[in-house]
């Protein structure tokens, strides 16, 4: 029987089969029966189904996800809260988190990706701040694959519809093509508030006999069970599932931020928490938990949608644009003065109490009687075995086949579907609205400025999934590092990091391996480079018919410039300016693009990640960009080398005039090579004097490229790549694509 | 120059015109609240970007309706300017205080891009500070911007000088590759019958200002400032 469906069934004696249908497995159940003390009633069930759910418990992340670093003096919250908080410094926090939709979205990707980012940004406005920016991270199905145009244009349009009405600006994101998604694509969003530090809110009921007030949209039959679905890997019957996904209103998301900020700015709430996964449920007793408080509901007084709504609907549903606050009492005819005003739903539906327990009436009857340390505490937790990912040798370059020409290899890369423009997705969002872009989508970071001041927030979105799937440590570093280079390469201070760590079953061993290196990579990535976990997500399950997504450990970070007149950007600016590559070089192609589009396969190790060259070669960067030396950065990633030149080449409209190579290394691995902590930059000749010294002072490497000026790239003895031509092929791509597959 | 900015739900360039307004004349704009039906006395009127009303029904047909419009059409027709930007022409449109109408752009989809723009005329309180034929670069973010009215009503907005700015390549040219959504006759914004109302979808308040990579937008507001003192 369909979960949803049982609601009319809500006198049934409840069984393990009941709850294995909730999925709850025959050992969880047992600990329910213990923790409750009796048999549940079908409502209880439910409650406990949702809590105990991987979305909602963690329940086989949380021993790994303890070793992540999240403390640092920038830290104002980490982990544990709606979103992380950073200190921007003069009175100022940046509120930011990415979560993943992934399962809704390949269900039904224009509402799955809407309602991922209205999520997100409840998340983030829940502690009192304004968001400034949003940003995403996507992986698509191989091009060719049937639904991946489809999906592509419905998520992108999700994204879009969604922020562009809030009046939030998209700034940036990320996208992929890996016919490993072909069955489940990612859609992560994130968000990124801004907010004064003395007026951040907090989701702890604190204080006995305080109104627990709904505000925001009616509740509806819709995403019921949907963190339940979320904790479950696809067949080929998930198309069934549709039900449960949520239908999302940005209007009434917008009316509710709003509403929202101005009752913030009145000292009246104690404490407020968006309905999200498990709605009602998981707001009401993860409030009263942090509280430690009980909590009293009388449902009758939920706003609802549809007539006849059982208990069992009404604590489940995941309607969405909903909030729950307690109010400081003696506040209720403010609040609901303000939620009138904007025209939205505003009921008191119960109170804080002193039993420690969430007791649920509906219709005079009492539907569910919990003590919340059980559904908050006694949630199973898994020391699930694992199993390493088989290590891959290294490639040798010498034993990769050279292309007939580097300019024809380079003309290939930019064409293909991992390099070329993402124009197409980013010009359907408003990235834009609050009139704060100053750096847009295409660089390394987007950049907004911090309204009224001139301090810039950098923000990246970065993994490398062919890197994770043979190695989820070293891919795991190299994500937290690359975030670390985007943020660096604009001018910025990184300061922390959100993540949404996407991964397949965590029954099978082998997947809950790279989850687990996966986390030991971060980790060391982040104590290197002082850049701590304050938020994230994780999303298991990620798989269907027993085939798993690579682990996708998504990087959503931060940084701070302090004088945006100095912030760096890709574009080539002037004819005569020398371009140089800061970095070691080692000609790695192991996982390369090149192998990927050359050879049309990727094999051997990913390239290693050097902490210590990471931060070296990067602060080193930073110096110069604020010292006014270069005109240009960008940090070399995807493609290597020649790929980063050829994007500073289209970005500023200047073509590159190469220098001829010297050594023994070939040519396509120093060109395409993805080796790690290298950047870029162009700088006026007069400049590049001082900038060798403060290289060698540094200990960085430094080699001299060429000059900027014409409008091809040319490279020794081969005929020049017009930009026309490369710029054609790059952006021509996509809108193709989308157009006629 | 004191200006109003008319806040309806779902506006959400309120700010953006606020801000602009306010770097131009050096004090802020009173912001309207919809549910108003008193606006203070304003020598400018600024119905802003957004969706209002979520753009449900029909983009601007809900506010248009709204309580604050009937004294916004008072004030139009007793001669106070009004400046309604990308939501905000779609507003006047509904309210009929221009004519035509904005449809689904013909991609069917939202685009955000700078676009070009040639300033058709400079005799106006709103374009005093450009050149005439000037080439200038404004912002583009809607889903419904293309432009549409009956030939009859086209050829008189072009008679009566009554079209504001259309989108054109660099050289200043009227093609259809420079048209972003289809609008007939590539017109961007138009003037009322006394060029005192005017509406546009590109989005001056966004590129005002030299940390956002342009200023042609600015040029609007200094014009409004020097006209309305």
């Amino acid at each position: 029987m369909n979960v949803a469906a049982r609601a009319a069934k809500a006198d049934e004696r409840i069984t393990a089969e009941t709850a294995a249908e909730h999925g709850l497995s025959a050992e969880e159940y047992k600990l329910l029966l213990g923790a409750l003390g009796r048999e549940p009633s079908l409502t209880e069930l439910g409650i406990f189904s949702v809590m105990w759910s991987e979305h909602c418990s963690y329940k086989s992340s949380k021993v790994w996800l303890r070793k992540l670093p999240t403390e640092g003096p920038q830290v104002l919250q980490g982990p544990g809260e709606n979103a992380g908080v950073v200190d921007l410094g003069d009175g100022q926090a940046a509120v930011f988190k990415m979560e993943s939709h992934n399962h809704p979205s390949y269900i039904e990707p224009y509402q799955g990706a809407a309602t991922g980012v209205g999520g997100i940004m409840r998340d983030v406005f829940t502690m009192g701040a304004r968001p400034i920016a949003n940003m995403n991270a996507l992986r698509f199905g191989a091009p060719d694959h049937p639904k991946t145009r489809h999906l592509v244009a419905s998520v992108v349009s999700g994204i879009g519809d969604y922020g562009n009405c809030m009046g939030v600006p998209t700034v940036g994101g990320e996208t992929n093509f890996d016919p490993r998604y072909n069955d489940n694509i990612l859609v992560n969003a994130m968000c990124v508030g801004l907010v004064d530090s003395g007026r951040i809110f907090t989701s702890a009921a604190k204080g006995v006999g305080h109104p627990v007030v709904y505000v925001g949209s009616k509740t509806g039959r819709d995403g019921i069970h949907g963190a339940t679905m979320a904790s479950a890997e696809f067949d080929d019957a998930s198309e069934e599932k549709r039900p449960t996904v949520q239908v999302g209103d940005p209007f009434t998301e917008k009316l509710l931020l709003e509403a929202c900020l101005e009752l913030m700015a009145e000292d009246a709430i104690v404490a407020i928490q968006d309905m999200g996964a498990a709605g009602l449920t998981s707001s009401s007793v993860e409030m009263a938990d942090k509280g430690g408080v009980g909590i009293d509901l009388e449902l009758d007084r939920v706003p609802t949608r549809e007539e006849g709504m059982t208990a069992y609907e009404m604590m489940l549903s995941e309607s969405q644009e909903r909030m729950l606050m307690i109010l400081k009492p003696g506040s209720e005819k403010t609040a609901e003065r303000v939620f009138r005003k904007w025209e939205l739903d505003f009921s008191i539906i119960g109170y804080t109490t002193d039993t420690g327990r969430l007791v649920v009436r509906h219709r005079g009857a009492v539907e569910a009687d919990i003590p919340l340390a059980a559904l908050a505490h006694a949630a199973p937790v898994y020391e699930r075995p694992w199993t390493k990912t088989e290590p891959q040798p290294v490639v040798a370059p010498e034993t990769v086949p050279a292309p007939d020409r580097q300019l024809a290899a380079l003309g290939y890369l930019m064409s293909s579907p991992a390099l070329v423009s993402r124009r197409w997705i980013w010009e359907q969002y408003d990235h834009m609205v609050m009139a704060d872009t100053v750096q847009r989508p295409g660089g390394d970071a987007a950049v907004v400025r911090v309204h009224g001041t001139d301090k810039g927030l950098a923000i990246s979105c970065d993994v490398t999934p062919r890197y994770c799937a043979v190695d989820p440590f070293e891919g795991a570093k190299q994500a937290v590092a690359e975030c670390w280079r985007n943020l660096t390469a604009v001018g910025a201070d990184p300061l922390a990091i959100t993540d949404c760590m996407n991964f397949g079953n965590p029954e099978r061993p082998e997947i809950m391996g790279e989850f687990a290196a996966a986390v030991e990579g971060m980790a060391e990535a982040c104590a290197a480079l002082s850049f701590p976990v304050v938020s994230g997500n994780v999303s298991l399950y990620n798989e269907t018919n027993g085939v798993a997504i690579p682990p996708t450990p998504a990087i959503g970070g931060i940084g701070l410039i302090p004088d945006i007149a100095m912030m760096a950007t890709i574009a080539l600016k002037r004819p005569g300016d020398v371009l140089m590559l800061l970095g070691d070089e080692a000609g790695h192609l192991g996982q390369s693009l090149y192998l990927q589009a050359m050879l049309n396969r990727t094999f051997g190790a990913p390239p290693p990640v050097d902490l210590d060259a990471e931060r070296r070669t990067g602060d080193s960067v930073r110096s110069l960009i604020r010292a006014g030396a270069v005109s240009a950065v960008h940090d070399v990633s995807d493609g290597g080398l020649l790929v980063a030149i050829a994007e500073m080449a289209l970005a500023g409209g200047h073509g590159v005039v190469l220098d001829a190579l010297v050594g023994p290394r070939p040519a396509h691995a120093t060109w395409f090579g993805e080796d790690q902590a290298r950047y870029v930059i162009a700088a006026d000749p007069d400049k590049a004097d001082a900038i060798h010294k403060a290289a060698a002072a540094a200990k960085v490497p430094l080699r001299l490229l060429g000059r900027v000026g014409g409008d091809a790239i040319v490279l020794d003895g081969e005929p020049p790549l017009p930009l026309a031509t490369l710029k054609a092929a790059h952006e021509g791509w996509l809108p193709y694509f989308m157009a006629h597959g | 120059m004191r200006a109003s900015v008319i806040v309806f739900p779902g506006s959400n360039c309120d700010r953006d015109a606020a801000v602009a307004l306010h770097a131009a004349t050096g004090s802020a704009p009173a912001m309207v609240w919809h549910g108003d039906s008193e606006i203070p006395a304003s020598d400018l009127i600024v119905l802003p970007g957004g969706f209002s009303y979520g753009d449900y029904l029909r983009s601007g047909a809900m506010a248009a309706h709204s309580p604050v419009m009937r004294e916004v059409v008072a004030r139009a027709k007793a001669g106070t300017p009004v400046l309604g930007i990308c939501n905000g022409f779609q507003v006047l449109t509904e309210a009929g205080l221009l004519p035509g109408v904005l449809m689904r752009n013909a991609t069917l989809k939202f685009i955000c891009r700078d676009v070009l723009l040639r300033v058709e005329r400079n005799d106006t309180a709103f374009t005093r500070h450009y050149a005439k034929g000037e080439v200038v670069r404004f912002p583009i973010a809607h889903k419904d911007g293309s432009y549409f009215a009956d030939e009859a009503t086209l050829d008189r907005l072009e008679g009566e000088g009554r079209v504001a700015f259309r989108y054109c390549n660099a050289e200043g040219a009227i093609t259809a590759p420079a048209n972003p959504n289809g609008s007939r006759r590539n017109i961007a914004g138009i003037y009322n019958e006394r060029r005192t109302v005017l509406g546009l979808m590109p989005h001056p308040e966004r590129l005002a200002d030299p940390t956002l990579s342009g200023t042609d937008g600015a040029k609007m507001f200094l014009s409004l400032v020097e006209t309305l003192h």
